[in-house]
């Protein structure tokens, strides 16, 4: 199991996942600077990512949208705040429209990721922040979740049946 | 979801113990059904128990720990215990961030099976 720690903060809202792969920092660094091998990690199988625009650059946007089981589009962008090739990338990630403009009205998450060399191989450190609990749901909402497959998201459709 | 380990941040006092009950209620497939039925309306423990393939022993030690994360009330009815979920706190800030961890450990498992590839291509 390459997850080695995970941390959740419930007063900031902050969820923390530290990963150990077996590959040095440059190949986990390519598949982030690689969008045809970012969109097979980044959506679960239920729900398929595709990249649009990649410019991995401070200021720069990547675009994608996640194509869910009934062909329902769900559009995001990121908003690149810091690289530091191969070992940090740090960006906004929110919501939008299918022409890929900001949707203001979606909680914005913060998300920083550093790679360092670890025990022959790398030690990848996620940190997603939300600015509120009505953020937070807002994005499970948005079915940004591991599909119907989650146990929670099956008590989710009880809850909403 | 696969039973994990978590380890938590240090949070305020009961808070961390809430939460620490709350994903370990959670982390067990036989409870989060039972917590899918009792969300979906009240039931007696005795039916409850007459759903699984384990003691009615085991079925109600399952119930208590539901009950201590919060996510379950219990009350008495005559001889019988009906239990309901509590929406509430099934849609609680702790119940998204594990709703949350499990996207980012399909992710990451994704990830692992990308880099695999690689070995077995040039191996």
């Amino acid at each position: 199991m390459p997850v080695t720690d995970v941390r959740k903060n419930l007063d900031d809202r902050t969820l923390t996942i530290v990963a150990d792969f077996a590959a040095p920092v440059q190949r986990v660094w390519e598949i982030y600077a690689d969008p045809r091998q970012l969109e097979k990690v980044w959506g679960p199988p239920e729900y398929p990512a595709t990249f649009v625009e990649h410019d991995l650059t401070p200021g720069g946007r990547v675009t994608y949208f996640m194509t869910g089981p009934e062909g329902e589009k769900f559009a995001g962008y990121w908003e690149i705040v810091a690289v530091d090739e191969p070992t940090r990338l740090s960006f906004l990630d929110g919501f939008a429209d299918e022409k890929f403009n900001p949707n203001t009205d979606l909680p914005v998450s913060r998300n920083d990721y550093t790679f360092v060399e670890h025990d022959g191989g790398t030690r990848a450190t996620y940190v997603s922040t939300y600015e509120s609990a009505d953020a937070l749901q807002q994005v499970l909402d948005m079915g940004v979740v591991e599909g119907a497959s989650s146990a929670i998201g099956q008590i989710d459709e009880l809850l909403a049946s | 979801m696969q039973p994990v380990g978590c380890m938590f941040e240090p949070v305020n006092g009961d808070g961390e113990d809430e939460a620490d009950a709350l994903f370990h209620a959670l982390a067990d497939r036989t409870r989060r059904d039972i917590l899918r039925r009792v969300l979906a309306g009240e039931q007696s423990v005795s039916a409850l128990a007459a759903k699984y393939e384990m003691s009615f022993a085991a079925v109600q030690k399952h119930v208590a720990v539901l009950e201590k994360a919060g996510l379950l009330t219990k009350r008495r009815s005559g001889r019988e215990q009906l239990a309901s979920g509590d929406v509430e706190a099934v849609r609680s800030v702790a119940s998204m961030l594990l709703e949350l961890e499990q996207v980012w450990r399909g992710r990451i498992a994704r990830i692992d099976e990308l880099i695999a590839t690689d070995s077995a291509v040039e191996g």
